[in-house]
């Protein structure tokens, strides 16, 4: 490339780990990530050890699955440029729609999970259709949505609550079965961790593959030994501590769910023609649509979604709390916008990572569950929950304005203008460039 | 002019950014009641010279002094610069679309009398800012309802409000058309013989020919030199030589165009306004393009060009009435942008930021953005593939970055242009509209961008080039339409075409198109 581009540190300028970054101060881009796991130990250290014990552990995993599953779909949502205020509520309103096909219509456990995704979509649509193809704002839509469903779960169900069959319970407060010889841990638990750590390896080393093969600069391998050496011994002693629980506790079955989603979203997000365009729309709708983006059908299918996963987050509610009652999702949707604001996102749009969010939800749910564990009042939690994420968002926007990279904002980096602080435009043409342009005819293929 | 003495100095500006010498050593002197121009390719350190002197960066941010009037100055932001007499008028007008021409003029600024605004006094102070920039608008009408060209008067306005004596002005024309540009130089002119002191950065080398009394010109964060305009015989191949180091042949490359048959078609085009219904911003329009051709189309701002182009692209703009569009023979309809896509259409917008770029993106996604099927398996998209045809792209193109994977808002104007070429050539495309591809552009990019589209002509497609500059299009075109109030009134042989008979068809509505 020409010798008198503005220097930028190229180096380690692999395409694709949002997590640990590239350029200098490799610390400083952990960001939120290590603001987690400093609030992870402040709160092990505080709690005496209670709170990275196998119990607590398991209680976060069940007791926020279905917040950081809203932060799945919120993000899609706010990257796209829109926001969602009738998450709690269509949660609600599915749970108690559920309850009933249950206890009223005999319905069979599985098929009323289907039933309740098949509620989600219709209200999605039906929101979707407002946003979409009227125009009216999300927040408009979504804060009729809050007043509609609010008040259909509490019509359909009396005001009352209406309790869930057991078989049904599983989705919310079950555990992985224990199975094969008896090893003192839960031998499913064990073989899930164990095939994450292996699959962290083998992800690092076809990246390396990648960056090979696109000539790009790969980043040193004590580098990625480093990262794959830390993760595993973090998934590993995260392992043993779930399998280890109390007997017939285990890894639950809401945190499975949460993992396949978070998965499958961020491969949506990052790797599909639709999550492309989720971005583009958010980014810049004009340019979107005049490259052929039907931008309508983006936000028809982002509000769905979203109101699907809603659906799913109540149902595993009501599974874990054994019924369906009339304050169930009771502000859930600041949360999972907390979560999503932290996580880096930005409030314009087009900016955003799923892992992000669930790493911005993660800091909330820590940071609630260590202060029950100390005692502290809900009163104080409140307070303190939204001072931090005034501050988390505020040390970001302040960074950004300084022109230093985002610290949050470098779990997004991916969408966003990542790279080291760069002055004004101070690229100048080659010498010889005008006289010598001649692009060349087979530029097109 | 009268007794020369100098009003502004600056001495050995260094303005150093992490790791770049944005400005080193530039020294710019300016003398009272002249009109020095500031000349230079992107990048060369233009706006940050104008943005150390307006304040922007303040007092301590550079080395170097500002001698204004005599006495040193250290702004510390834009405020104190203004209080001292220097006002910028930046090239995005700083103006509240929704509010009036006096509470603009007034804004941060407001006249008070017993603690509430005087807006009688405003008023009456604002006719007389109008009346000086030869403004006959209502000083009540709101920003949004008067054209680009009036809301650049009404900006001089505010300045001339603040008793300015010295006025940046940055790139003051690229938005206006001919007209409305003239009327602005010439008041520029009118200022100059008030004592008040322009200067003016704009590419547009043959308005700095035509208004300056000198020229400094900066290359890579360096004065180059400082020319007077009377006394060195300055003209606009003696400007671009110092710009780019070196002389430039031609504004144009060679090419000797193959132009084979008619392959696209329009007839009897009409579309209506999306707001007003019974206006026509097109009406009854014929075109025709050959395989290899470059086709121009003249008109002024507001004839309907863009409207044309972005009608034609997929009813991307107004309401569609009427109308056909054949290709290789046979109708098609494009009733979306996807479908135009399909059918090999490409339309590469005149608003690169606001339409065609999304800034938060990185050169890579951009350039696969308009075709990402292209390099999908079924609905993922394929990073690998992605980031060689950028590479390939930035190779070809010569989009200078250090890599693919910077985002688009970091690029030059012409870089980002780039960019836009890449995402639609990346489409395959049969036809390419291309929408004022040079605007805001400097000169050694320009040549670039002549090259890519003669390089796409030569590969047997059709090309179609809008534009405002009528040297670009007598350079560039094969035949050139000219277009008057939505309707296309002459079709004109680039060989025999010049601006006279070109601005004759674009400002007069009789119909006479030939077909070839």
């Amino acid at each position: 490339m020409s010798s008198n581009t503005a220097p930028i540190d190229t180096k380690k300028d692999e395409g694709r780990k949002p997590i640990f970054g590239r350029g200098k101060g490799n610390l400083r881009q952990f960001g939120i990530l290590f603001s987690l796991i400093a609030i992870i130990l402040l709160f092990q250290f505080l709690t005496d050890g209670l709170t990275l014990s196998s119990g607590n552990l398991i209680n976060l995993v069940s007791q926020y699955s279905y917040i950081l599953i809203l932060a799945i779909g919120m993000v899609m949502v706010i990257i796209a440029g829109h926001i969602d205020l009738s998450v709690g509520s269509v949660a609600a309103f599915s749970g108690i729609v559920v309850a009933i096909s249950m206890s009223d219509w005999n319905f069979p456990w599985p098929l009323a999970i289907l039933f309740g995704l098949f509620v989600g979509a219709l209200i999605g649509a039906w929101q979707g259709f407002w946003v979409a193809y009227i125009g009216v704002p999300a927040f408009i839509v979504t804060l009729a949505g809050m007043l509609i469903f609010r008040g259909g779960n509490q019509l359909i169900g009396n005001a009352d609550t209406v309790p869930v069959p057991d078989g049904f319970t599983l989705i919310g407060a079950g555990y992985l079965p224990e199975v094969g010889p008896i090893t003192g841990f839960n031998n499913l638990t064990l073989v899930l961790g164990f095939l994450i750590a292996i699959a962290i390896a083998v992800r690092e080393w076809r990246a390396r593959k990648v960056q090979k093969t696109m000539h790009s600069e790969i980043s040193p391998l004590w580098g990625s030994v480093l990262k794959v050496g830390l993760l595993v011994a973090v998934v590993i002693y995260a392992t043993f501590l779930f399998a280890g629980g109390r007997v017939g506790t285990s890894f639950p079955v809401s945190g499975i769910i949460l993992g396949v989603l978070v998965l499958f979203y961020s491969f949506v997000t990052r790797n599909t023609i639709v999550g492309r365009h989720v971005y583009a729309v958010g980014g810049n709708k004009l340019a979107a649509e005049l490259s052929g983006v039907n931008s309508r059908r983006v936000n028809f299918l982002v509000m769905m979604n979203m109101s699907i996963l809603s659906s799913l987050a109540g149902m595993i509610f009501v599974a874990r709390a054994g019924a369906s009652g009339p304050q169930d999702g009771l502000s859930w949707e600041l949360d999972a916008i907390a979560a999503v604001f932290i996580g880096g996102a930005a409030v314009s749009g087009g900016i955003g990572t799923v892992i992000g969010s669930i790493v911005g939800g993660l800091v909330m749910a820590v940071l609630n569950n260590g202060l029950q564990l100390l005692g502290v009042g809900s009163d104080l939690v409140q307070i303190i929950k939204g001072l931090v994420l005034l501050v988390a968002v505020g040390v970001d926007v302040w960074n950004k304005s300084q022109g230093r990279p985002s610290i949050i904002g470098l779990l997004t980096r991916n969408r966003k203008l990542s790279d080291p602080p760069q002055p004004p435009p101070a690229v100048l043409p080659d010498a010889g460039t005008p006289a010598s342009a001649r692009p060349a005819d087979n530029a097109s293929n | 002019m009268a007794v020369e003495h100098v009003i502004l100095e600056m001495r050995s500006i260094t303005k150093e950014f992490p790791g770049v010498k944005a400005l080193s050593n530039v020294s710019l002197t300016v003398m009272a009641g002249e009109i020095h121009a500031i000349c230079g390719e992107n990048g060369a350190g233009k706006s940050t010279l104008m943005k150390v002197l307006s304040g922007v960066y303040p007092y301590g941010s550079y080395s170097g002094d500002i001698i204004f009037q005599g006495t040193e100055m250290r702004f510390k932001d834009i405020r104190s610069s203004e209080a001292a007499g220097i006002a910028i008028i930046h090239q995005e007008l700083a103006l509240i679309p929704e509010l009036s021409i006096t509470e603009n003029i007034f804004l941060g600024n407001e006249p008070t009398k017993w603690g509430a605004i005087d807006w009688v006094g405003a008023k009456r102070t604002a006719y007389e800012l109008l009346a000086r920039v030869g403004l006959r608008d209502d000083p009540d009408t709101l920003i949004k309802n008067i054209g680009v060209g009036k809301q650049q008067l009404v900006e001089i306005a505010k300045a001339l409000n603040k008793s300015v004596k010295v006025l940046i002005l940055d790139e003051p024309t690229a938005a206006l058309n001919e007209a409305d540009s003239q009327h602005l130089l010439d008041l520029i002119r009118g200022l100059k013989g008030k004592g008040i002191s322009s200067i003016m950065i704009s590419h547009k080398l043959n308005e700095i020919e035509q208004i300056a009394d000198s020229i400094t010109i900066i290359r890579d964060g360096r004065a180059i030199e400082t020319l007077d305009i009377a006394a060195d015989g300055v003209n606009e191949d003696r400007i671009i030589r110092g710009m780019v180091g070196r002389s430039l042949e031609s504004r144009f490359p060679d090419r000797t165009p193959k132009i084979g048959e008619v392959f696209f078609e329009v007839r009897d085009w009409t579309v209506q306004h999306p707001q007003v219904s019974e206006r026509m911003v097109v009406k009854g329009s014929n075109l025709t393009v050959r395989t290899g051709e470059i086709v121009g189309i003249a008109g002024l701002m507001g004839a309907g060009r863009t409207e044309l182009a972005m009608s034609i692209f997929g009813r991307s703009y107004g309401n569609f009435i009427s109308g056909h569009i054949f290709k290789d023979g046979k109708e098609i309809e494009l009733r979306n942008v996807g479908e135009a896509i399909e059918h090999g259409l490409a339309y590469v917008s005149e608003d690169r930021k606001a339409l065609g770029l999304n800034l938060l993106d990185d050169i890579k996604r951009s350039i696969v953005s308009a075709k990402l099927s292209k390099i999908s398996a079924g609905p993922v998209v394929n990073d690998a593939k992605e980031y060689s045809i950028a590479e390939e792209y930035r190779k070809n193109l010569r989009i200078k970055t250090p890599n693919v994977d910077m985002g688009v808002s970091k690029l030059s104007g012409g870089n980002q242009q780039k960019v836009v070429l890449a995402k639609w050539m990346f489409t395959d495309p049969d036809i390419l509209i291309l929408d004022e591809p040079t605007r805001g552009i400097d000169v050694g990019a320009k040549y670039e961008i002549y090259g890519i589209i003669q390089a796409l002509a030569a590969q047997g497609k059709g090309v179609i080039l809008i534009s405002s500059e009528l040297p670009e299009l007598l350079g560039l075109a094969d035949r050139i339409y000219t277009i008057f109030e939505g309707t296309i009134t002459d079709c004109i042989d680039g060989a025999d075409a010049d601006p006279e008979s070109l601005m004759k068809s674009m400002t007069s509505a009789k119909k006479k198109v030939r077909s070839i």
